[in-house]
């Protein structure tokens, strides 16, 4: 969890409590996330429609344990909300990418990220994410994110990361 | 009692062959038992230019370094040398040579010709029977090309004293890496098979992965995420000239290998999370399914006559070796042993599949028979991984990879009995290596 989205819950927490009559909301009980400086986010953090909202405040990632593509209960509800995000935000289009940690051969490993992208794709879709805004692509073991050669890497590289962009204009 | 004559051959077979040059021919026989390498002579090839004598130096060198390198043949150092070698012609002085043991002698004479090509002349010498071994020979070639001069005189030394087909004048492509694990640099290269004249055959602005030759060498099957995706391509080294071979939309294609045709690829395609092993027609571009299973099918290597595929597959639950005819059909499971199973290559010579096992938190390279009996490691690590074989299907080079946050990858050559164990040297970290056949 990032320190923005523990800022968000307060903010959401905070709301709440002062909400019983939204017109008592002025300058003193609003939190500006887009106001510079203060929290040095970046003004899209804050908007709920922004690719970085998506990535950091619902998740772009999910992970697998050795060998496995099957989705855990953790990386369904994060799948949950990337599939309403993508539904609520047209605009955005996703590649999701499967990756592997270095244990297992370079073409075994390939073939296991695209295992665990076509989990995630095919989670979007049964969320009602239409297929056609989603690709995957597996890069199996060459991009770790994390270095070390042990298991607290090795299971952040196990991943899948949904990777928003814009919709081309046509 | 059959194991044991076979064990007492063995010892016998040890025991005699760095002896036996001095009672029969010059002769290494490649089994298990070679562990004392044999002792050899190459004084600098002579010649009446200074131009020439630089080249007869060098030359002697790659000669020398090519027979060390086996791990069959000691050289000797010059500086033990009673003898000089001021003239090819004259006769060998053997007491000379036998004095300091040197069991073979190499002999050779460079000049520069009218058109400004190198002239090389060599003979061998068996020093304890007094004789020459086999005939002089003379090879002619550009200046720049003096290296594969020096590797085809030392193919002809190793040949002749093993009887098994030479290796040295033959290339390796592979995939030159630079940067941090997590943005890794990747880019084509090609090298000589001791890790000379690298030059690029792509950029490294997209990944690459695991270049193949073509059966005679002119053209490279590889992957690149060029297009974002992984996709086949197929290069001609001569030009460096590529196209993509499998364009399929909302597919991966990996893992290609030719066929002994030269025409014929095998490869593995992902679609729908699936992937599983195709074969295409190059020309025709005409693909077929092989293989229409949920589990990983990939890693697909021909036998040399082209009729069976070997494969890797976790059908049984975890990745595993298997054998199915070429246009497919079913599959016999040929590993057995505790642990997974990748990456197999058929030998040249049809014998052995070699490929990269993992147990117990280590990577091994191992070679088994293709009805996988007499499996047998040759190496262990943190991580090694994908065998190719020489030519000759007695040596194998294999990427080994480093642990940690600074882990880099480096290729390494052993041979198939599980000696001799090297580096390759490259000025960037190295992987994915595909071995060349021998260059006409």
């Amino acid at each position: 969890m990032t320190y923005l989205s523990k800022t968000l819950l307060l903010c959401a927490g905070m709301a709440l409590a002062a909400c019983a009559n939204p017109d008592r909301f002025d300058n003193a009980n609003t939190v500006d996330l887009n106001a510079p400086g203060a929290n040095g986010m970046s003004g899209a953090a804050g908007d709920p429609t922004s690719p970085v909202y998506f990535q950091q405040t619902i998740g772009d990632r999910v992970l697998f344990a050795v060998d496995q593509s099957s989705l855990s209960s953790e990386a369904q509800a994060t799948l949950d909300g990337q599939a309403q995000w993508l539904m609520t935000n047209s605009d955005y289009n996703a590649v999701i990418e499967g990756h592997a940690d270095e244990q297992g051969t370079r073409e075994y490993n390939l073939a296991l990220g695209a295992r665990r992208a076509n989990a995630v794709h095919e989670y979007l879709v049964s969320k009602g994410v239409a297929a056609n805004r989603l690709k995957v692509v597996s890069y199996g073991k060459e991009r770790p994110i994390e270095l070390c050669s042990n298991e607290a890497c090795y299971a952040k590289n196990r991943r899948a990361v949904t990777v928003i962009s814009a919709v081309p204009s046509s | 009692m059959m194991q044991n004559i076979l064990t007492l051959l063995a010892a016998l077979m040890l025991w005699v062959a760095p002896a036996s040059a001095q009672d029969g021919p010059l002769r290494i026989e490649i089994t298990e038992g070679v562990i004392e390498p044999l002792p050899f002579a190459a004084p600098d090839f002579v010649s009446d230019s200074a131009t020439g004598a630089e080249y007869g130096r060098r030359i002697a060198d790659v000669i020398a370094a090519d027979l060390s390198g086996t791990g069959l043949f000691r050289e000797i150092q010059p500086d033990a040398f009673i003898s000089r070698v001021t003239s090819f012609s004259s006769p060998v002085q053997f007491a000379d040579w036998k004095a300091i043991n040197a069991q073979a002698l190499i002999t050779g004479a460079v000049s520069v010709d009218d058109a400004g090509k190198l002239v090389v002349r060599f003979r061998l010498y068996d020093v304890f029977a007094g004789q020459e071994l086999g005939q002089g020979l003379q090879l002619v070639g550009t200046q720049d090309g003096w290296r594969r001069i020096a590797h085809k005189v030392a193919d002809q030394v190793y040949s002749r004293i093993t009887g098994e087909d030479p290796y040295f004048d033959s290339r390796v492509v592979f995939v030159a890496e630079s940067g941090p694990k997590d943005q890794r640099a990747k880019r084509l290269a090609i090298m000589d098979y001791d890790g000379a004249n690298v030059s690029y055959l792509t950029d490294s602005s997209s990944i690459v992965l695991a270049p193949r030759f073509s059966p005679n060498g002119d053209r490279v099957l590889y992957t690149s995420y060029e297009t974002g995706f992984p996709r086949i391509y197929l290069l001609q080294v001569g030009t460096a000239q590529r196209r993509v071979l499998d364009t399929q939309e909302g597919t991966m294609s990996f893992a290609p290998r030719f066929g002994p045709d030269g025409r014929t690829v095998v490869y593995s395609l992902s679609r729908g999370g699936n992937t599983d092993l195709y074969r295409m027609d190059i020309d025709s571009g005409a693909s077929t399914r092989l293989t229409n299973a949920p589990s990983i099918e990939t890693a697909p290597s021909f036998s040399p006559d082209g009729s069976q595929i070997v494969f890797e597959s976790d059908r049984s639950g975890s990745p595993q070796l298997y054998i199915m005819p070429a246009g497919g059909g079913e599959a016999q499971r040929i590993s057995f042993g505790q642990g997974r199973y990748g990456t197999p290559v058929w030998s040249p010579r049809g014998d052995l599949i070699a490929f990269t096992k993992q147990s117990k938190g280590r990577f091994h390279i191992g070679v088994m028979r293709t009805d996988g009996s007499e499996e047998r490691l040759l190496t262990a690590s943190f991580l090694d991984e994908g065998p190719t074989w020489s030519p000759n299907g007695r040596v194998i080079m294999f990427t080994r990879e480093t642990q940690g946050a600074q882990g880099s990858a480096s290729l390494y050559t052993v041979d198939i009995t599980g000696r001799n164990l090297r580096k390759v040297p490259t000025d960037t970290g190295a992987s994915d290596p595909s071995w060349s056949p021998l260059q006409e």
